[in-house]
């Protein structure tokens, strides 16, 4: 299957260690990631909340340009999955829109006829390439670390997909078939605030902060993501949410990509590292896979 | 018993206000791009989405109150609440609804007719935001995520921005704030494919409705109406 990839605009700025981590994790599995040349924003929720066609249409420009390339789309920020995956699904569902929004695609030379897969990288690694492949790529075992999986809220839920709208298991399975000990983590898919860090910031802190709080009750490790918003509002905001609280985390948030990359022998650099703002400790991570 | 209903400044009892109607003809109107927009007919009031909503505490107006004031004929007290922009969009309430109804995507409805509208509560920037938003894809093709943040505070006042200024430096010696937006090639293709699109936006022939009716209870509605042309109440 040839894959094509969608970094989306996280990804190009404060998720760089994201990119880098699912470009790692592809190319040492041994999988091609094309880009597709010349994408633009998604229109994310923000622009869904201000016009509907017009979101549509910037999104399928990205899917027409796919369709032109064949194969399907890899989308790793977990709301350009969900949005394209939307666009995808209302145009099938209401031919008026996807007339619409081909009128709109034709006046700049495109066209989109509905059918290119959406993927995310999550789904693809364990039901394409399959946990018994990645096993056999094993560098380092994970055994003695305890994770906690956050799913939050874009992957799983607003487009039915490939998990449990509610209690999603692809990444505890994965992980724990890597050696890892997955953590008693009931806030695994709620919401971590999402824009409400910048809209209402009184509220965004106090969801972000029961899930860290969750993680730590439960001894998690790190705690390991699928979204770039999730990610800053877990990792970057606890210094405001300390400030808020009187609380004391410094809990690491991984890419989920982070932790198998490093799983499957990627070093540091490979990994983008060193944009974390806490990473697991230097002696947890040198203690994992002795084994192997 | 006859009512005067010109005195009372009323044309008849339950006929909403003629800025209600036009609310309510420009939702109904989002409502069909929805797919299986219409189920919020089928609303039972159980109140599941708001028991499951993490963010409902801040709300002025309950998600179930949202699908109460719309039966009732009153959108407009909806899109003068702080509901629709405290929704985070985690898509909880229309996972569990029992009745299937899309109550995100409604919320996001709301959203776009007040913004189109201009009615918001008072003294309440958070719109802003999506604004800038836009902005930065129509300008660039891709969002800008350092000029979004520093716009949308300084919009939204400089102490919030002082507040943001730790994080901001953090990012910057991790590495990961990008000073540079970055302009895609088809710049003139997406600003055609947009402004194709907001011509063409769905223009969908309707009536403006009179009454608050489509919602639930068909049938009785039906006979409310009869009795209420009939001159009603004797």
């Amino acid at each position: 299957m040839k894959y094509l990839y969608y970094p989306g605009c996280s990804l190009e700025s404060q998720a760089q260690a994201y990119d880098l981590s699912v470009k790692t994790v592809f190319r040492l599995l041994g999988h091609d990631l094309q880009e597709i040349e010349d994408w633009n924003c998604c229109g994310a929720t923000a622009y869904m909340s201000v016009k509907e066609t017009v979101a549509f249409s910037i999104s399928a420009r990205n899917l027409a340009l796919a369709e032109k390339l064949g194969g399907e789309v890899v989308a790793p920020c977990s709301s350009c999955f969900t949005i394209l995956t939307k666009t995808n699904n209302y145009l099938k569902k209401n031919p008026d829109l996807k007339e619409l929004v081909n009128q709109a695609l034709r006046s700049g030379g495109l066209e989109y006829s509905g059918n290119t897969p959406v993927r995310h990288p999550l789904d693809v690694l364990v039901n394409d390439v399959g946990v018994e492949v990645i096993k056999l790529q094993l560098k380092r075992e994970l055994n003695g670390l305890k994770i906690a999986p956050y799913y939050g809220c874009q992957l799983v839920r607003p487009e039915r997909g490939f998990d449990d709208r509610e209690f999603p298991t692809t990444m505890d399975d994965l992980f724990a078939q890597l050696g890892a000990e997955i953590a008693y983590f009931p806030m695994k898919a709620r919401c971590c605030g999402g824009m409400l860090m910048s809209t209402f910031p009184e509220v965004g802190l106090k969801l972000s902060k029961e899930i860290l709080e969750c993680a730590g009750e439960n001894e998690a490790d790190v705690i390991i993501t699928t979204c770039p918003m999730c990610h800053i509002n877990l990792e970057a905001y606890q210094g405001r949410i300390n400030l808020k609280f009187g609380t004391d985390f410094k809990t690491p948030v991984w890419y989920f990509t982070q932790l198998l990359g490093w799983a499957l022998g990627a070093n540091e650099e490979e990994l983008g590292l060193k944009y974390n703002f806490v990473n697991i400790s230097k002696r947890k991570l040198s203690s994992l896979g002795v084994t192997a | 018993m006859d009512v005067d209903y010109q005195a009372l400044k009323l044309t008849q009892p339950g006929v909403m206000p003629k800025s209600e109607r036009e609310l309510r003809a420009s939702f109904l109107a989002q409502l069909e791009l929805i797919p299986g927009g219409d189920k919020i007919k089928a609303c039972i009031q159980c109140g599941t989405c708001t028991g499951s909503c993490p963010v409902s505490y801040a709300m002025d107006i309950s998600p179930r109150g949202v699908m109460a004031l719309f039966r009732a004929g009153d959108i407009e007290s909806i899109l003068r609440s702080r509901t629709i922009w405290v929704c985070a969009s985690c898509y909880v309430c229309t996972t569990r609804c029992p009745s299937g109804i899309k109550i995100t995507d409604i919320l996001y409805a709301l959203k776009r007719i007040a913004m189109d509208k201009g009615i918001f509560p008072s003294r309440f920037p958070v719109y802003a935001l999506s604004e800038q938003f836009v902005k930065m894809v129509n300008k660039y093709g891709r969002n800008y995520e350092l000029g979004l943040v520093v716009r949308f505070n300084l919009k939204t006042g400089w102490k919030k921005f002082l507040e943001m200024a730790p994080l901001g430096w953090k990012m910057f010696r991790h590495g990961r704030l990008a000073f540079k937006p970055t302009r895609i090639k088809g710049l003139e293709q997406i600003r055609k494919i947009i402004s194709q699109a907001e011509k063409a936006s769905v223009a969908i022939e309707r009536e403006i409705p009179e009454y608050a009716s489509p919602v639930g209870y068909g049938v009785m509605v039906e006979v409310s109406k009869d009795a209420n042309r009939a001159g009603g109440g004797d």
